[in-house]
């Protein structure tokens, strides 16, 4: 029979399959393999959108989260530009005093304008806010104080500048008290940092969720496919060859929970656009919320693909060496 | 090509499946291997399939000492031990051509190749036609060439198979050994477990006969299958 003749032939062209075949083979089988993992997934829609929403959502809340304290965060930073030092100076300074005061305290490098407010001014301004006009012309004389409003240099509006600039400025003889507006920024972005912090830990325990999720999904489907990888190393199959499905499997879990999470923060921010807008404009403000941007997008994509793949991983580890051929 | 010495095989249950079994297949030999159900023929096979390893005793195969086959090693080695199953243990989710292809896939053959040798190995066993069918459409018979068909598709050296006709009438089963036969003039070294006695004296290869673990003698082979019928 032709098979005979063949044989010997077939076998040595067998050994000879050069290095580069093989690794064409080897570069196909990874290939179809990742092709195969997308099959999957659309062999089950159903279960697979669900399981690839409950990633998404995992993955979205940190995602979204993130994006709001940085936007917060780039708010309170403009917010700096506008940081004013209040200087509340002496009673009983005369307006010459005050004068003087004033362009000596301009010739600092860190302060790029003064604004006089003397004590009358700073009455009448107070007569006209409170309503409390009547009842503070009773006093008699003025209990108010003159005011330097300073708008620090650009270089010192960072709250650690401002606060040295503050102190100096305070230390002063004509000055009574120094107020910082810039105070609050500086908790404002305390808080911030805690809660990027926070956000951050929440990230961690859900990124372990999703590499969860994905190896308890990918261990039902090694059971689903017991005889196909009892079979396959029954025929010589290596584990990294049985192995390989699996990990493109997971693969595209976490990119399409990936997808879905980008997707449910663009409709989130869209969602709060409106709202932030309005609430800008109440400040005379232009800002706007801004999303992921690029840079952000790829990290979570490449970081769902790798979590994804990381999930399959560790339940193959623990599952794929248990099922031997019997 | 095949060489047993004084090998044990006791399950975890306590079992003695195999008890001081040693016998040598020569090169290019077609034997059978008898003996009633539970002799330990599936055992002496799964041993040879590296599926289990022995309590003790040596094996020997093309002159690869088992025993030294590391875990890393079995896939490799497996390729060059074609194997066949009564329930065929075929994928049935894939036509019978991935079937068979799936042996050259997993040893990483060229994908130009695989199509040609998979109508070679399917024309060999008479099933070219059915290339595109999923193995549930098939009879039996014909799952069983398939399975013969993925088994020898890459050219091992040494051929086993278990009870592979346990499932068939007598005419299909003597196709099948038949088919066993022509593998074997072709050089590949076959060991077939069977107890279907009418065939195995119809195909006149030699015996190996097991009974409660152990080899018997042809003759008292002989007489244990008059006692029983
Ligand atoms: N996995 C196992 N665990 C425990 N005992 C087993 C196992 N497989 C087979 N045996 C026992 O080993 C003996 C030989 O079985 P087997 O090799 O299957 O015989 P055969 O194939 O000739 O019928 C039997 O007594 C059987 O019960
Ligand atoms: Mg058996």
């Amino acid at each position: 029979m032709p098979a005979a003749r063949d044989d010997g032939a077939r076998g040595a062209r067998l050994s000879r399959q050069t290095l580069r075949q093989r690794f064409a083979a080897y570069l196909l089988h990874h290939r179809q393999m990742l092709a195969a993992g997308f099959g999957r997934l659309r062999r089950h829609p159903l279960a697979t959108l669900m399981t690839v929403m409950v990633i998404g959502i995992a993955l979205a809340l940190p995602a979204g989260t993130l994006v709001l304290v940085s936007n917060a965060k780039s708010v309170s930073g403009t917010w700096q530009g506008a940081a004013r030092i209040s200087l509340f100076l002496k009673q009983n300074l005369s307006d010459s005093a005050l004068q003087q005061l004033a362009d000596r305290v301009r010739t600092y490098a860190g302060v790029a304008s003064v604004k006089v407010i003397t004590a009358s001014q700073s009455l009448a301004e107070f007569q006209q806010h409170s309503g409390f006009g009547d009842t503070l012309s009773l006093l008699g004389n003025n209990p108010l104080p003159a005011v330097l409003v300073i708008r620090p240099a650009n270089a010192y509006t960072t709250p650690l500048a401002a606060q040295q600039l503050g102190q100096e400025l305070g230390a002063l003889p004509q000055v009574a008290e120094v107020r910082m507006d810039i105070q609050w920024l500086r908790r404002l972005q305390a808080m911030l940092d805690i809660l990027h912090r926070a956000v951050l830990i929440i990230a961690l325990l859900l990124a372990l969720a999703v590499v969860l999720i994905v190896g308890n999904t990918i261990r039902l489907e090694i059971e689903n496919r017991r005889t196909e990888i009892e079979v396959s190393k029954l025929l010589g199959a290596t584990d990294a060859f049985i192995r390989r499905p699996f990990l493109y499997h997971g693969a595209w879990y976490g990119l399409a929970g990936g997808v879905m999470a980008w997707m449910l923060v663009l409709f989130a921010l869209l969602l709060m656009a409106g709202p932030v807008a309005h609430l800008a404009s109440l400040y005379g403000s232009q800002f706007h919320l801004s999303g992921l941007g690029l840079k952000g997008s790829l990290t979570l994509l490449v970081s769902s693909i790798a979590l994804g793949w990381l999930g399959s991983w560790v339940a193959v580890a623990r599952h794929l060496r248990a099922i031997e051929p019997t | 090509m095949i060489q047993f010495s004084e090998v044990n095989k006791r399950y975890a249950g306590g079992n003695e499946a195999l008890a001081g079994v040693s016998f040598n297949i020569e090169h290019g030999e077609m034997v059978f291997l008898t003996g009633p159900s539970g002799a330990g023929k599936s055992t002496l096979l799964k041993l040879l399939a590296l599926i289990e390893r022995p309590s003790r005793g040596q094996i020997v195969v093309n002159g690869q000492n088992l025993g030294g086959i590391r875990r890393g090693q079995i896939p490799h080695y497996r390729r060059k031990v074609g194997v066949i199953f009564q329930d065929h243990k075929l994928l049935h989710d894939r036509s019978v051509f991935d079937n068979v292809a799936l042996p050259l896939i997993i040893a990483g053959v060229a994908h130009q190749d695989i199509p040609k040798r998979v109508s070679a190995a399917l024309e060999l066993v008479g099933l070219a036609h059915k290339e595109r069918a999923l193995p549930v459409m098939l009879s039996t018979g014909e799952q069983q060439r398939v399975g013969i068909a993925r088994a020898v598709i890459s050219r091992p050296p040494i051929l086993i198979a278990d009870e592979p006709t346990g499932n068939l009438d007598p005419d299909l089963s003597f196709e099948v050994m038949q088919l066993f036969r022509r593998l074997n003039q072709v050089g590949i070294t076959v060991l077939v477990a069977s107890h279907d006695h009418t065939l195995i004296r119809r195909l006149g290869q030699r015996v190996l006969s097991l009974r409660a673990g152990r080899v018997v003698a042809p003759e008292l082979q002989g007489d244990a299958h008059a006692g029983r019928a």
